[in-house]
């Protein structure tokens, strides 16, 4: 059930700040540019107070707002730092593969299957700095296809890319990624389960 | 025939449009006989669900795990909404 809205944006700060601030923190990568949106956010809020039409929860409305702004975000950083040559060369982990194609040394064992890994803060805090490991449009593109769910469509439009080219972003994002959640946090947990 | 580095494209790929039907074909062959890709695959699968866990928590209420607004920031925000 949508709770009334109140509008009473004194007390909105202390009711979805914390909500707001993460949703963005997990989108952004960065304290000082999650707080910026999270008060622009607000700000919109209460000059468009007149628009909010009541059919979702106050938080909803809220969120949707943060969340064109972050997408915003996204495209002013691919206008200012267009996609280099790096961005979009073939290969993105040379070393792992030899001349002909072949693993040099393969993925390690993950052990199990941890299945309950999004509970844990300290696996978000990881994952969250391998994200911004990343070059800024890579984790960009890698948000909006895994963490909005957004179809490439919608990203190639977003980060003014073609889909081919998003296909070998997205390839290099995840094999980064995947490398480092190995190193910093999956080879780590094996060590100290042993 | 495909290359490893070959296949870990296309199973990215894969995540986020449908193959052609001799990529795919040509893929699936690989990962049945390739223990390094295969566990390419379950891993970056891993990553995806994790991820969507991630989401899918983010607007419960509770303790959901992850940083918190600074008293400071909460303080400037709220100073911003005064005087606007």
């Amino acid at each position: 059930m949508a709770k009334p809205a109140n509008h009473d944006p004194s007390e909105w700060v202390d009711r979805y700040g914390g909500y707001l601030f993460r949703y963005a923190m997990l989108r952004m990568r960065d304290r000082s540019t999650a707080e910026d949106l999270v008060q622009e956010t607000f700000l919109a809020a209460l000059k468009g107070r007149g628009s909010f039409s009541g059919n979702s929860s106050e938080s909803t409305w809220l969120v949707g707002i943060l969340k064109h702004k972050i997408i915003d975000h996204f495209r002013h950083q691919a206008r200012e730092v267009p996609l280099g040559e790096n961005d979009l060369r073939e290969h993105p982990d040379p070393s792992s593969f030899d001349g002909s194609g072949h693993w040099t040394s393969g993925p390690a064992d993950w052990g199990g299957n941890p299945a309950d890994l999004y509970r844990e803060k300290k696996f978000l805090d990881q994952f969250t700095k391998c994200l911004s490991g990343l070059s800024p449009n890579h984790a960009n593109a890698f948000t909006l296809r895994e963490i909005e769910g957004a179809d490439t469509g919608e990203i190639c439009k977003v980060l003014n890319v073609t889909e081919t080219n998003l296909w070998v972003i997205l390839h290099r994002a995840r094999m980064h990624l995947r490398r480092c959640l190995e190193t910093n946090w999956f080879e780590r947990s094996a060590k100290k389960g042993s | 025939m495909l290359s490893c580095k070959d296949v870990t494209q296309l199973i990215s790929q894969s995540m986020d449009a449908s193959l052609p039907i001799g990529k795919r074909i040509g893929m699936r062959l690989h990962l049945l006989m390739c223990k390094f890709c295969s566990r390419y695959e379950r891993q970056l699968l891993l990553i995806r669900e994790t991820v969507r866990g991630i989401v899918a928590t983010e607007g419960k209420s509770g303790e959901p795990p992850g940083e918190t607004l600074s008293e400071e920031a909460k303080d400037r925000i709220r100073k911003s909404l005064r005087n606007s």
